[in-house]
Formats: C-alpha cells, structure tokens, sequence
C-alpha cells in the first residue's frame, strides 16, 4: 500500500503544481510551447508508430512463415537493438553521416563528387531523421509480440483462407493480421512510451518535443510550474498509451486460448530467399550492427592514440554502477514486497490488485515527468531532513537518494512481474507442508519461497540494473550537481558536439545492454522449440 | 478408550457469487489413538476437504474438529495450520526441490538442539527404509522414493495425527501394493494416529482401520473393513 501510494505521489504532486500556478500560466503556456511541441511530438510518434509497426510485423511475419539464409540467427538477432539505448544510436549516427564522415564520403567517391557541396545527403538533424533512427531502434517491441502471436496461430484458420479462395497476402491481411491486431496494440503502445521518454536523440535530432521541453523550462527557465503543466499534458498521452496496451493485453488473453498446430515456415528460393534475407537483416544491420560497430571502430581508435582513459570517464562509470546497484536493491525489495502483498490477498481481492497495477504504472511515465513530480516531495523532505540535523543543504538530493528512488519506481514493473510470475510457478503445496512442519508465514518466506526465487530475484535484477545504467532523462534532472554517470557524461558531449571519450561510454552502456537481450533471446527461442 | 481425533457435525464449503456453498454437510466421526482411519470415495466428494479443513487450510462453518481434546477448528476458534500437531503427506509429495532429502527430512525439526536434528534425521531415513538416501535432492530419486521421504518427513516432528492426500496415486500398480502394505507397518510401528484419503476402495481396505464411505459431502457409513 505504501509502495502503491510512493509511486502515486509524483503525479498528484505534478498535477498540484500544474494547477497551483492559476491559469494566468497556462493561457502563456498554450500560447507559446504547448503547439509546437505538442505538434513535433504528434508527428514524431505518429511516424515512429508507422515505423515500428511495418518494420516490427513485416520481419515478424518473414521470419515465422518463411524459411530463408539466415532465418536462424536473425530470429533471434532481430532482438539486438533492444540493446541500444536511443539517445547512443542518435549519438552515433551523427557521428557516422556527418557530411564529412565515413558514409557520405564512401557515397561522394562511388559517385565521382569530391567535395561535400556537391553532393551531401538530407540532414539527420530533422523530424524524419529522428523518425528513421527511432523507428529502427524500437521495432523489436513489435516485433516481440507479433512473432509470439505468429508462432502460435493456428495453422488451420490460414488453411481455411486459403482454402475459400484467398491469395497468400490476401490471407495474412484478412486473417492473421487481424488476429495478431491486439499483439501488435501492445508492441506499439510499448515503442510509443519509449519515445515518449527519449530526451537524447529529439535534443541531439534537434526535434523540440515535450520531453525535450519539460527539461529546458526547468533547466534553463528554472520555471518548475511550466515544466510540471508541460509534464501533465504528457501525462495525457501516456494515460492514452497505457489504456491502448491494457486493451490489446485483454483481447490477447482469447486469442491464445487455444493450443493448435502452430504455421509451418514455407522454404524460399532463389532471389526471393535472398531478398527475404535482405529485408530481415536490413533492421538488424541499421539499428544494431553499424552504430555498434562505430562505437567499437571509434574506441579502439581513441585507445590506439595512447590518451588511455581519463580518470572522469572512470569516476561515471563509478557513479553509474553505484546508482545502478542501489536502485536494483531497492527495487527488488519493493518487487518482493508488492508481490507478495498481491499473493496474500489473493489476486481476486480488488484493493490488491488496484494496489498492484499502481505499484506497476511507472514504466509508463516518462523519465522526465516523474522526476518533475519527484521534485517538490524531494525537496520538502530535504528541507525538514536540514532543519533536523541542523547542516544546511540538500541531504537527500546531494546523496543521490532521490535519483535512486525515481529509477526505483520507473522499474519497479520488472521485479513485480518477475517475482509474482515466479510465486505462481511455486505449488501452494510446497507452503502447506511448510506449515504444518511448524513454520510461520514469514519463516516459510525465508526457508522456502525465497531460495526457490532466487532465478526470477537475479533475472529481474539483471533486468532493472542494466536500465538503470542506460537511464537518462530521469538522472539528467535529478543527479546530484558535479555527478555524472556514464549516460549523462555521452549526453554532454554530444549536446557540445564535441566527441571524445563519448564512444567509451556508449560502448560500455551497450555492452551492459546486451546481457537482458541476450537472456531474451535464449528464452525466447527454447520457448518456440519446446 | 476416548477418541484422539473427533469430527463433530462438521460443515465446510466456500465464500461465492450468491452467498456459501457447501461442500460438506453434517460430517461427524471418532478416530482412537493409534489407528489409521480412511475415507473413500469419488473425486469430488468433499474428502479432500475434510483433511485440508483439519490440517487448518479450510475454514469450519459450523461443528468442530478435536485432537487429544483440544479444539483445533470451530466457527469461533482456528489454530494456524502451524500449531496443530498435525502432519500432511501430499498428494504431489510437495518435497523442496532446493533441499536435500535430510534436509527436507529435518525442515520441521528447527527448534531441536542439531544433535538431536541428527539423530532424528538418521533414524526417520532408517524407518522409511532410505538410510542413505540423505544427500540426494528430490528431482533424483524415483517416485517411490520420493514418496517415503514425504512420510519421514511428516512423521519426523511426532505429529499427533498424520493425514495422507491420496499417498499411491502417482505411483504404478506393483509399486503402490508394496508401498501400501510399507506404509501401514511404518505407522503401526510408530505408533501414528492418520487419516488417508483415497478413492481406490482395494487401498482403503488393505491400509486402514476404520473406512468411512464418502459421498455428496456426507459420511455414508464408519466402520471396520470385513476381514476377508
């Protein structure tokens, strides 16, 4: 309840503020920021949307039903850009299409120009730019959901299609898109949240969205009431996203009722075997490969020249894993907490299951909004936690507790998930002989649910401490002053436009990235094999 | 002799849409000290419920349940599943998987100096006939084994009663008439007070005592099985 309650505060602190400031504020606002980033963030989440929804489905749909050179390693490979946080594929693609990088000036020698007038490709630094880069980097979440969902439609109803006259693609557009239509909702509303969070790539895309906005009316305005009504308003699209994710999870519950055989893939040949190879690696090569491959090319290169590693970059990769570890702690216990409070009230109990989804909805809420709304609380709580002890300052805030908590809340959904799914993988047997062996509820706790947790415990700490390692909008806003860890250092020379030990810390930030993805997968593919 | 375990007009069932629903009605028996009782019947006939009401899983909406002339169970009173003296074999066995077979056998003993854990441990795996089966975790012994080990693990605390869910069901033919007679000349040796639950009627008779004929939630008929 208490946890419930923690993950509240922020927005009915955020809505306090918006509305405390009288209306004088708004009509300014309305007039000044709100349309053109209300408008910039529209069009770019409608053209992430469109973007991940083709790239995410088309890829799905190839690697399921068709059988190709390379099908078995892109199914999984697919996945890699869930590695890649947005603001390093940004990051790396400005580094990489710059007029005077790598790829323009390959391009300018194949085709005989040899100055960047004469030739130059369109700016990255636009709204389709930052459509391309996001939609490339968030397609898996689609892809996710709609390869599940075509793995396990039931072959018989494409059969029936076929057989009442339908072509191939007449099937897939009449039948098995529409009943993967809810699969897809959730993959989409997930991508859409992920943008809606993206400070770094709009800032380094020059896109001026809401996010982007909420953090300069704070940080260089210091105006907390506009940056907290630009923040409600986002909370309107995310209320919007998070009821299009409820709905598609609802209706996918009927969908995977049944247990039928599954689509058998249909081998290609030729050229329609190597185009479908083509078209899956092509997003794998994109959002994965290149920026990565840069980031490595660009770090063994600063390496080679012999300025080593600056003790700084060393000092944020310090403060990255420090906050990463508390904010996993924390997190875990409160996962362990909720989830358990959920079990023992029974999940038919509606106040538990009310108090569960509350505890659950910080994914959803931008980085940026709930450090805003963390704010006021925060800086209240430093305030009495000064008087207390007598020493002026900010305790809480200086010590890095606030950051910690915010990522704690915005993750919680993780341990949450992961705890209660591993409770319901434990017979309440196991608990009945615990008792009658003559243990209490908490003892049967420690001596038999926690050790049979502990898989699930380290999965979803593996999970919440590596996005908290990647963790930028939120810590942009809330770190300590002369505190950076590895993302907000990457963000500051990109923002400068200067590019030096950036790549290092990108790399490392990808590495780490890639350990969750790599658990996907393997869990992904015995899933489909069993 | 007074009876150990007494049943007094019990009636169970569960909170649903549309107020209670009885599961079992009027349900009244007597078991002395030292005697294996078993019910019998059909699936679904409220057996099951009566053993997890008196193990303290199920609530008792009127009547009363008495061991050793103590109230574990009434409308008013529920002693925690913990402090009942009772011990519960499983249907499933319900083994830890994490634990080891003595330390699973040991689970119920924490409050024994570890000497005396020891000792308990060594002679429960004796009787079960599993001397050194102690090191192994559950998921490598077979089914039989498992089996005998939920059953020194159950009675490893002395519980005033022991129940036991359908103890045979999963295991096959030859095995399960072998283990029945096992099972009968273990808790006869020990002394237990237990109650079995089962719906194969060749099981009931080879194993107990006294037979109980359940059916729609009502005892049928209580008595000694005809020897023959």
């Amino acid at each position: 309840m208490t946890i419930a309650l923690g993950v509240l505060a922020p927005v009915l602190s955020l809505l306090w503020l918006a509305f405390g400031s009288g209306l004088g504020h708004w009509a300014r606002l309305v007039r000044d920021v709100l349309p053109q980033a209300a408008l910039d963030t529209a069009v770019l989440l409608a053209g992430v949307g469109l973007l991940v929804l083709v790239i995410g489905t088309g890829c799905a749909w190839l690697v399921s039903t068709c059988d190709f050179p390379g099908r078995g390693v892109l199914h999984w490979a697919l996945l890699l850009p869930l590695a890649m946080p947005t603001y390093i594929v940004a990051f790396a693609y400005l580094d990489l299409l710059h007029p005077l990088g790598p790829v323009q000036g390959a391009l300018r020698w194949l085709l005989g120009f040899d100055s960047p007038r004469q030739f130059r490709l369109p700016d990255l630094r636009s709204m389709p730019g930052a459509i391309f880069v996001l939609g490339f980097v968030l397609y898996p979440y689609v892809y996710m959901t709609a390869r599940a969902m075509f793995m396990t439609q039931p072959a018989h109803l494409m059969e029936a299609a076929r057989s009442l006259g339908e072509s191939r693609a007449g099937a897939f557009f009449r039948v098995a898109l529409p009943l993967a239509r809810p699969a897809l909702a959730v993959g989409l509303s997930l991508a859409l949240l992920e943008t809606l969070n993206d400070i770094g790539a709009s800032e380094f895309l020059g896109i001026r969205t809401l996010t982007v906005a909420v953090y300069t009316t704070w940080i260089t305005r210091s105006d907390l009431a506009g940056a907290a009504q630009i923040a409600s308003a986002m909370l309107l699209v995310v209320i919007a996203l998070v009821l299009l994710e409820r709905h598609g999870r609802r209706r996918q519950r009927f969908g995977s009722a049944q247990r039928m055989r599954a689509i058998q893939p249909r081998r290609l040949h030729g050229t329609a075997a190597w185009l479908a190879s083509a078209a899956a690696a092509l997003p794998v090569l994109v959002g994965f490969a290149a920026p990565a491959l840069h980031l490595v090319w660009e770090t063994v290169k600063r390496l080679r020249q012999g300025n080593g590693i600056s003790g700084a970059l060393i000092d944020s990769l310090l403060n990255t894993l420090g906050v990463a570890a508390g904010v996993t702690v924390v997190a875990v216990a409160a996962g362990l907490v909720v989830a358990w409070a959920i079990r023992a009230q029974g999940s038919t109990h509606d106040g538990a299951r009310w108090q569960g989804r509350a505890a659950t909805l910080g994914y959803a809420v931008p980085g940026t909004v709930l450090a805003i709304g963390l704010l006021t609380p925060a800086l209240a709580a430093d305030a009495a936690l000064a008087t207390l002890i007598g020493h002026p300052g900010l305790p809480l805030m200086g010590a890095g507790v606030v950051l910690v908590v915010a990522c704690a809340i915005r993750f919680l959904a993780m341990p949450v998930g992961g705890i209660e799914a591993g409770l319901a993988r434990i017979p309440p047997a196991l608990e009945q002989a615990a008792r009658l062996l003559g243990e209490s509820t908490g003892g049967t706790l420690r001596r038999v649910h926690l050790p049979l947790l502990r898989p699930a415990i380290a999965a979803s700490a593996l999970l919440v401490f590596v996005d908290a390692m990647k963790e930028l909008p939120a810590t942009l806003l809330l770190r300590p002053a002369n505190f950076d860890t590895l993302a907000t250092r990457l963000y500051a020379e990109a923002a400068r436009g200067t590019y030096e030990e950036g790549a290092i810390a990108a790399l490392a930030i990808v590495v780490a990235g890639l350990l969750p993805v790599v658990l996907l997968a393997r869990h992904g593919l015995s899933e489909t094999t069993a | 002799m007074s009876a150990a375990l007494s049943l007094e007009g019990l009636r169970l069932g569960y909170e649903g849409p549309g107020g209670l629903h009885t599961v079992v009605e009027d349900f009244s028996l007597a078991l002395d000290a030292g005697d294996i009782g078993c019910l019998l019947g059909p699936s679904g006939c409220g057996k099951s419920t009566v053993l997890r009401a008196i193990a303290g899983f199920e609530p008792v909406r009127a009547g009363r349940i008495r061991l050793g002339g103590v109230t574990l169970s009434s409308p008013e009173v529920h002693l925690p599943p913990e402090r009942r003296r009772v011990g519960m074999m499983f249907q499933e066995y319900a083994l830890f998987p994490h634990l080891d077979a003595a330390r699973n056998v040991a689970f119920g003993l924490r409050r024994l100096p570890h000497a005396e854990q020891h000792r308990r441990v060594a002679k429960m795996l004796a009787l079960v006939g599993l001397p050194d089966a102690g090191e192994r975790h559950p998921h490598q012994l077979s089914g039989g084994q498992q089996q005998r080990i939920a059953l020194a693990r159950a009675l490893a605390p002395e519980p005033a009663l022991l129940l036991l869910d359908e103890p045979f069901s999963n295991l096959d033919g030859a095995t399960r008439e072998r283990l029945t007679a096992e099972v009968r000349e273990i808790l006869k040796a020990a002394g237990q007070t237990a109650v079995l639950v089962t719906h194969n009627e060749a099981e009931a008779r080879a194993m107990a005592d006294c037979v109980g004929v359940m059916d729609e939630g009502r005892l049928r008929s209580w008595d000694t099985p005809s020897q023959d």
